[in-house]
């Protein structure tokens, strides 16, 4: 319990297990989360690992059948109405009002939250002016471009301030552009001390914007930490690859016994040496090769990325 | 930029009460309906419009004498106000829910948007309740001056308030009813056989529902008139009939009265536990 008054989110052995007419199936499997206030904290994972679930159950729309999770230091299951005070949520779904217009989306958010008709109007303002959605205020959510509705679900989830904003795969089927003008909007809000848990299973998402990770997979967190220590903790290792001009020199493979280098990989002229430790052995590629007499016709040396830790933690075969 | 650069935990916490929360969604479905008021209401009256004019006026009219009540009896356009009223308030008052609910609850499930809301789920069950009887209500109450006014030289309907208050609970209680009714079929129906549920259930609520003949009159045909009791709309025609057209044979007033607000305490409740399912998984 030590501390737990200050996160913005805890889980304690969370899981769902749903009942369906093909019986039992475990969505969450015991998960425990820890998120602090101003983190922008990312739940990775491959689809149907559970990360919808589990942000159903911190936002009370999803009983949990174990377990408990807290938001705010208040516990999802018996003060549903206090959490949902505090928290923003935009589904992965388009779950717009599309009986009304996209401003009035932003003005009755705000009054559902308890803020008077005329204060609700000048947030939906200021938020569509924010977003840059002042040009669709009169359009029905249906007419919104799919980044456009994003927006309008992210703006929406705003309205009353939350101190938790969950994003359920917020870019799920945005273009590049689009992409990258949503990440720079959640960066900002990040920037004003708002708490942000998303779900995603973009690497390159989880990279560039969180704090800190879990990655989960069939229900259970399989690694949770900052970027760079998932990335260690994984074994995720820098790869060098280097091709020569005809068959590799036979001294490359005295590589193997150098401290850090975890495998070496030689097919034909290609060699591919993985390493926890790669300083020096690019240099030991290409010098090899001179004294042996061989040209070096290509070298590249790649860091190592969230993915290769990923597909390290939860394996490499297709999901649905 | 003065409120979105305030970090979210120091700016003011909003405490909406739950009445607030509520009021606020009642504000939502009255914008929605003022938008939709044409549509939503020709709806609603083309039906008991067309069927007065066909019998109330152009039958009558063309001699069809069978239609002009019997010798000394009340004109068919007497039985017809109290029943197209009752129908249209039933009516309206299940599709009302109906409609929007197979959108929220399926396909996107829209409805996440006001299941967020700071209210507790079966309050957001009463509320939809709540709406769509307010919407049941002023289709009764749109449909009244059509039905009482159209009709041929002759064939005015004798109906005037016999008693206001009875007049003022049947309606309220016969909108609730509906849309508690509407509520419970909207959870357990699957939007795709929402057609069987017209063909099937709306339908022969109408046909059979006391609104073209008083259910007393079913006298001679006993087994039907006992059948027709699991109608809720009987309650509501035989209501309206009461406080309009006492003169009319009508079902005692204990009888119509405790189905009409007993059904719908029971509904309410059955419709509320059945959305909270629905929406919390």
């Amino acid at each position: 319990m030590t501390g737990s008054a200050g996160l913005a989110v805890r889980t304690e052995a969370l899981a769902k297990t749903y009942t369906g007419p093909r019986g039992q199936v475990p969505a969450v499997c015991g998960i425990d989360l820890a998120v602090r206030h101003g983190e922008f904290f990312g739940l990775l994972g491959p689809n149907g690992a559970g990360k919808s679930t589990t942000i159903g159950m911190l936002t009370t729309l999803v009983v949990p059948t174990a377990g408990r999770a807290e938001v705010c230091g208040l516990d999802v299951v018996r003060h549903p109405v206090e959490v949902k005070r505090r928290i923003g949520m935009a589904s992965q779904n388009n779950t717009l009002d599309s009986d009304l217009s996209t401003f009035e989306n932003l003005e009755f958010r705000g009054r559902y939250f308890g803020l008077s008709a005329a204060a609700a109007r000048r947030r939906a303002e200021e938020l569509l002016d924010q977003f840059g959605l002042t040009d669709r205020r009169s359009a029905n959510p249906f007419e919104l471009s799919g980044g456009q509705a994003k927006r309008l679900m992210i703006c929406r989830a705003l309205v009353h301030h939350p101190e938790v904003l969950f994003l359920d795969e917020p870019t799920a089927g945005l273009d590049p552009q689009t992409r990258v003008n949503l990440w720079d909007l959640l960066r900002e809000l990040q920037k004003a001390g708002q708490t942000i848990m998303l779900t995603t299973h973009y690497m390159e998402e989880a990279e560039q914007m969180c704090d800190r990770v879990a990655v989960v997979d069939h229900g259970k967190v399989l690694a949770s930490g900052t970027v760079a220590e998932l990335k260690n903790s994984a074994g995720a290792d820098t790869v060098i690859t280097v091709t020569y001009d005809g068959a590799a020199p036979a001294g490359v493979g005295t590589l193997r016994a150098r401290p850090g280098v975890s495998k070496v990989e030689i097919t034909g002229g290609q060699v591919r040496v993985f390493a926890r430790e790669p300083r020096g052995v690019l240099g030991e590629l290409v010098s090899t090769a001179a004294t042996a007499g061989v040209a070096v016709s290509d070298a590249a040396q790649l860091p190592p990325s969230l993915e290769t830790a990923f597909l390290n933690l939860t394996g490499r075969e297709y999901r649905e | 930029m003065s409120a979105e650069t305030v970090p979210a935990a120091t700016a003011a916490r909003l405490r909406p009460t739950v009445a607030q929360t509520f009021a606020a969604m009642m504000a939502r479905e009255i914008r929605v309906m003022r938008k939709n008021f044409v549509s939503t209401f020709i709806r609603v009256l083309l039906q008991p419009l067309l069927f007065v004019f066909v019998f109330a006026y152009v039958l009558p009219k063309i001699g069809a004498g069978a239609f002009a009540g019997a010798q000394g009896g009340p004109t068919f356009s007497t039985i017809l106000v109290p029943g197209l009223v009752a129908s249209s308030i039933i009516m309206q008052g299940m599709m009302a829910v109906i409609f929007p609910l197979m959108m929220e609850l399926s396909w996107q499930r829209s409805i996440t948007d006001r299941a967020l809301a700071p209210l507790p789920i079966p309050l957001l069950a009463v509320e939809k309740i709540a709406a769509a009887g307010l919407q049941a209500l002023i289709g009764g109450l749109l449909v009244f001056p059509a039905v009482l006014l159209i009709h041929a030289q002759g064939q005015a309907p004798d109906v005037h308030v016999a008693n206001w208050p009875m007049f003022v609970l049947v309606l309220v209680a016969s909108s609730l009813l509906a849309a508690s009714g509407g509520l419970l079929l909207g959870t357990i129906i699957d939007p795709q056989k929402i057609q069987v549920l017209f063909a099937l259930v709306l339908l022969p609520m109408t046909m059979l529902g006391c609104v073209y003949y008083p259910w007393s009159a079913l006298h001679s045909i006993r087994w039907l008139q006992i059948a027709v009791l699991v109608n809720p709309m009987v309650y509501a025609s035989e209501g309206l009939r009461a406080a309009l057209t006492p003169q009319v044979g009508h079902m005692p007033a204990w009888a119509f009265l405790s189905v009409l607000v007993g059904g719908t305490a029971l509904l309410a409740w059955a419709a509320m536990r059945k959305f909270t399912s629905r929406v919390l998984t």
